[in-house]
């Protein structure tokens, strides 16, 4: 059967068996992050199509099918073109900033795939707050907007980093919340401890309707974070001329292109692993028979098909609704979401000490 | 006021019940249109490659048609030319010399025949009119073009090739000869 976990332990143990530990160790660093480059080039890549080919389905359109067998070679038609493109900066604007800032959004992405686990025992870095890392690492991305925004010196530039510093800022409060009714009902915030809380079934089940509420209320917060219809008025292509990149071109350009498509992934991601499970195969608690048909699925498709199923439902949302105003935006927030989340982590605290879940 | 058509509707602005205050089911009902949208068949064509079809009775770019010995049909009576609302048709007649039999059907033929084809508006007149059976519109587009001038297509445009002949059965059916032939009919009276 096929499984990412034997062909890294037989990496590990043909490094290990042919070099020095030392340089064992590094060449091992030198693969993971390799891999990792390799697979954000290839998220933007795919995610980049699949937007496109959604959008173009929900409007019936047929989307983009030139370019190779089926179209599938338009982003990466689009992606030589935006690396040939030439990169402009205006004249008055902060160079060190300005340069930096796209840099800073990748970093933050980057920084954020350590602690996902891809499939059963594969995760870069297993740390015991893993849950509390990535809360405290996604909110640095808002650094790299507001950076983008102030230094291009321009009225909409910076009215977007402004309006997305406000929605960044805000709905994170909800998705923590959210995430921290999962931590509530696992009593860890390792991530492995979380996924193999749910060998039993997944917590979107097992936890009742306030897990229902905070994964509803999580998927939200996550769309608003990741600065996506409707709720990207960040970059408003129609009101603020994009934003935060306007002044952006070329490859910086394509940084911050991919860096939102790549978060989106991150956010589903993290949102596949504490509500439905992570790699975790479809288990019903007590029916031995069935969890083990289902083991037969590979950990990794299990992830990667929660992962984009979500990824669907985000895009989703984008081409459905119209964009919010700013102040519906925050109203939604403080009046709405953040009441209902406080209220719903009561509930799952009380849910928690009762041990009314499965 | 009292309104004229007494088809004017007051406008008020309802407060909203409670479950659109929610907008939970607006939300859900926006979201099933575009997942239907999504399994629909869809719209678009993938045009060089699947062409729409035309309507039977499509009319495009004229053909001056050629009798089947080769010979041009057409006689420059003019016929067109008075009948054609957007007065797009002009003609120089001239008369057939000996030996130009091969060439030319009738004693006398257009030796200039020229149709402004921004003036055209495709009515089909000049194909009614016509008494010899020498014009009709084919389905084929006129193409785009950046001159004003070359929209002016001459004979060198509009007569049929020999070794290309339109195939105009389409528009010349039985039904149309025979109305053509019932003189009867009072627009088919001079």
């Amino acid at each position: 059967m096929f499984s990412l976990q034997s062909i890294s332990s037989q990496i590990h143990e043909w490094l290990y068996g042919h070099l020095p530990p030392a340089f064992a160790l590094l060449s091992e660093f030198f693969i993971v992050g390799m891999l990792m480059i390799g697979l954000f080039a290839f998220l933007g890549l795919v995610l980049v199509f699949m937007e496109r080919k959604v959008s173009a389905y929900m409007q019936i359109r047929l989307g983009p099918n030139r370019v190779g067998p089926k179209g599938i070679f338009q982003t990466l038609a689009d992606t030589l073109k935006l690396i040939f493109k030439e990169g402009l900066r205006p004249k008055n604007s902060d160079k060190f900033l300005f340069n930096f800032a796209p840099y800073l959004v990748m970093m933050v992405a980057m920084l954020l795939m350590a602690p996902i686990p891809f499939a059963r025992n594969v995760q870069i870095w297993d740390v015991n707050i893993g849950v509390l890392y990535i809360s405290a690492i996604s909110s640095i991305s808002v650094i790299g907007i507001l950076m983008a925004g102030w230094s291009s010196n321009n009225k909409y530039s910076l009215l977007g980093a402004m309006r997305s510093g406000a929605q960044i800022v805000s709905y994170e409060l909800s998705a923590g919340l959210a995430i921290l009714s999962i931590v509530i009902l696992t009593g860890s915030l390792r991530i492995s401890d979380i996924v193999a809380s749910q060998q039993t079934g997944w917590w979107i089940f097992k936890g009742h309707i306030p897990a229902l509420i905070s994964f509803v209320i999580f998927i939200i917060a996550v769309t608003a974070e990741t600065n996506r219809a409707p709720f990207d008025l960040a970059e408003a292509e129609s009101e603020l001329t994009a934003g935060f990149h306007t002044e952006y071109s070329g490859m910086q350009f394509a940084l911050f292109f991919l860096a939102e498509y790549v978060n989106i992934f991150i956010v589903t991601a993290i949102g596949a692993t504490l509500f439905l499970g992570g790699w975790m195969p479809f288990h019903i608690g007590g029916w031995e028979s069935f969890n083990h048909i289902m083991d037969y699925i590979p950990s990794s498709l299990w992830f990667f098909g929660k992962t984009f199923f979500l990824i669907f439902v985000i895009m989703w949302f984008r081409w459905t609704f119209p964009r919010l105003r700013i102040d519906q935006l925050l109203n939604l927030e403080w009046k709405y979401l953040l009441p209902i989340g406080l209220f719903n982590l009561l509930l799952m605290t009380i849910i928690a000490i009762l041990g009314w879940h499965f | 006021m009292q309104s004229l058509s007494n088809r004017s509707k007051v406008v008020t602005k309802k407060e909203m019940s409670f479950m659109e205050r929610i907008y939970l089911p607006a939300i859900f009902g926006g979201m099933a249109i575009t997942i239907k949208h999504f399994f629909k068949k869809k719209a678009t064509i993938n045009y060089p490659e699947v062409k729409r079809d035309f309507s039977e009775v499509y009319r495009g770019k004229h053909v001056l048609k050629r009798d089947e010995n080769g010979a041009e049909r057409c006689t420059a009576c003019g016929l067109c030319a008075v009948s054609c609302p957007a007065e797009a048709i002009t003609m120089v007649a001239g008369e057939r010399k000996a030996g130009e039999e091969k060439l030319y059907r009738e004693e006398k033929y257009a030796v200039t025949y020229e149709i402004n084809m921004l003036r055209c508006i495709f009515c089909g007149l000049c194909e009614e009119a016509c008494p010899k059976e020498a014009i009709f519109l084919t389905d084929e587009l006129v193409p785009t073009d950046f001159k004003r001038g070359e929209f002016i297509y001459g004979k060198n445009k509009l007569v049929e090739p020999l070794d290309n002949r339109v195939d105009i059965s389409k528009r010349q059916t039985q039904a149309v000869l025979d109305f053509k032939k019932n003189k009867l009919l009072t627009h088919n009276r001079l």
